[in-house]
């Protein structure tokens, strides 16, 4: 008999229409199934048992009286620990926040709870989601449930790892350079960031406000677009937040890629991207072209130095947003005799990990007199022609393509000595970012390791509906049913 | 071109109090980092708009009408002190 734990949203969803279990059972499976993985992932910083039990509860009240608000009610979600829970431990896996519960909850998960869905936990990230790997974490590293010596991704690594393990059914991310696409590319499971302004962020932990966005993982393209459409729409309290119509998802489904004009990315496509990584992208596309669809090659010159631009605006704005944690209204507050000013400096230094210290730094120097306009100025004009090239290619075609990540995932330590080397594992997705446009990852094969990966479409801004009709051809095209080897129902307890 | 950053000034605009052996190592890695970002220099990018945010932004207007809000308390018990219902801090003078 198949593990509830391994069903998808839309199987669980149905057998919980039809009866055939309830809520409360499919949150005691995924619980079962932590209580395994967890010892070797942590993917998990707060699992809310008595939140979950109460929710599953009530979902299930709900469908014994024939309400049913829509297709994740009853349905176990995690969320990434940058995401606003009341009354629930919020770190973004930092010391400077241990333990501070919000007194609020963030947009996207008041909306999950609207629609029914049973909040598990929140999940491991790298600090303020600074990062590719998960393992600048104040509370210890997630593992990759492929295999455990190597890392999920990051920096929404938790919440990748318990979609693939089936410690959730599927969870939120945030996604400022990459942090949805590439964990879902290294842990073989669907990771989507949404257009700019699509997904209100309040209650979000502020990284880098122009780039963030927070969006869903799920095991198939199908249950992607249920999360989307649950938390998509204008928000009052996001000033940020589109107002308009949401694109109509469902719609988009197994359509497949018939005329439709697909461009895979040159500079995407070349030195620094895995052999194998280069090899499973070009049979996809070349399968996608085999279905229907027009195959070109596209070029975006300017997508080289998007990842320089990147790591100027990114900390540029992650040093301003941090400048609130200085232990004066919530978090770590530090011991050291002084004045107002020694305690905020201290707390500071006590309170946030390497990592998120050399990107403050980096973007207090960018901001500085002096350089703000070589540095930030620069940085900013060149996120102009990212927008240019990528507004010229849609011009020709209505989606491109390229790998998500230029590499399966690495091993635990082997680019933490190294930040520039950890930085470059965003070279594909940070283009989308620096654009606001959407893109999303899909999986489609291991190499010979047996590592997931992924295959990422890029649709411009608001063109989710035709980017989910692609990522739909490709999930069916590829076939890749694969499943993490800490998602078997034959792991056991040690 | 090599960079040379005054790393103490900009930990201390950033209020991040640093050890000598960390403003070392962190004003290395930052040398470091920096040599990786001017390649952005080199572009010829004369009469290019700066790009600050992928939307055009408009300011958001409501009625000026008393609307719902979070209490102070959720707020004060999260706060490391307060007392009188307003947070609490050192001394501000040296």
């Amino acid at each position: 008999m198949t593990d509830l734990a391994d069903l998808t949203i839309a199987e669980a969803g149905a057998g919980l229409r039809k009866g055939e279990f309830s809520s409360v059972d499919l949150l005691d499976a995924v619980t079962r199934r932590a209580s395994i993985t967890e010892a070797q992932l942590h993917a998990y910083l707060t699992l809310d048992a008595k939140g979950a039990r109460a929710a599953a509860e009530a979902a299930d009240a709900a469908f014994a009286d024939g309400d049913v608000a829509g297709p994740l009610q009853g349905i176990p979600i995690a969320l990434k620990d940058n995401m606003c829970t009341k009354g629930v431990t919020t770190t973004a896996s930092s010391q400077i926040l241990a333990g501070w519960k919000p007194p609020y909850d963030a947009t996207v998960v008041r909306r999950l709870k609207e629609a029914g869905a049973v909040l598990t936990g929140k999940t491991n990230l790298d600090e303020f989601a600074m990062g590719s790997s998960t393992e600048n974490s104040a509370y210890g590293e997630t593992r990759n449930p492929w295999n455990p010596d190597h890392v999920p991704g990051g920096s929404s690594g938790g919440s990748a790892a318990t979609v693939a393990a089936g410690s959730a059914f599927g969870a939120l991310g945030s996604d400022t350079g990459g942090s949805i696409r590439q964990p879902a590319a290294l842990c073989g499971v669907v990771g989507m960031k949404p257009t700019y302004g699509l997904v209100s962020r309040y209650g979000l932990i502020a990284f880098a406000s122009s780039l963030d966005q927070i969006g869903p993982f799920s095991r198939t393209v199908a249950d992607s677009a249920v999360i989307l459409d649950a938390i998509a729409g204008w928000d009052r309290r996001d000033s940020t937040s589109i107002d308009g119509p949401v694109p109509n998802l469902a719609g988009s489904l197994d359509r497949g890629v018939k005329e439709l004009r697909v461009g895979i990315v040159t500079e995407l496509m070349g030195e620094g991207i895995d052999p194998q990584v280069k090899a499973a992208v070009s049979t996809t596309a070349s399968q996608l072209e085999a279905a229907g669809a027009e195959l070109v090659e596209v070029s975006l010159p300017s997508s080289e130095y998007a990842l320089s631009a990147y790591y100027l605006i990114a900390p540029a704005e992650c040093s301003a947003n941090l400048a609130r944690f200085d232990g004066v209204r919530y978090g770590h507050r530090s011991q050291i005799e002084g004045t107002t000013e020694d305690m905020m400096a201290h707390s500071r230094a006590e309170g946030f990990g390497p990592e998120v210290i050399r990107r403050i730094l980096l973007g207090t120097y960018a901001l500085s007199a002096g350089y703000y306009d070589a540095f930030y100025g620069q940085a900013q004009r060149v996120r102009t022609l990212v927008r240019t090239d990528f507004a010229e290619a849609y011009e020709k075609v209505d989606v491109l393509v390229s790998p998500t990540s230029p590499t399966t995932a690495f091993r635990v330590g082997e680019r933490a000595a190294d930040p520039i080397a950890m930085y470059y594992s965003d070279v594909c997705t940070i283009p989308s970012n620096l654009a606001g446009d959407p893109a999303i990852s899909v999986p489609i094969g291991v190499d010979d390791t047996g590592l997931p990966i992924g295959f990422q479409i890029m649709a411009p801004a608001l063109g989710e509906e035709i980017m989910y009709q692609v990522a739909s051809a490709v999930e069916s095209i590829a076939g890749f049913t694969q499943r993490a080897v800490l998602a078997s129902s034959d792991v056991v307890a040690p | 071109m090599p960079v040379e950053i005054d790393i103490a000034k900009v930990a201390n605009l950033a209020r991040i109090a640093l050890t000598e052996e960390e403003l070392t190592r962190y004003g290395s890695q930052l040398e470091d980092i920096l040599v990786h970002a001017e390649r952005v220099q080199g572009l010829p990018t004369e009469g290019v708009e700066p790009t600050s945010h992928p939307l055009p932004l408009v300011n958001g207007f409501r009625p000026d009408e008393t609307d719902e809000c979070l209490d102070r308390d959720s707020f004060l018990s999260q706060a490391p002190d307060s007392s009188d219902g307003q947070f609490r801090v050192p001394r501000i003078l040296g």
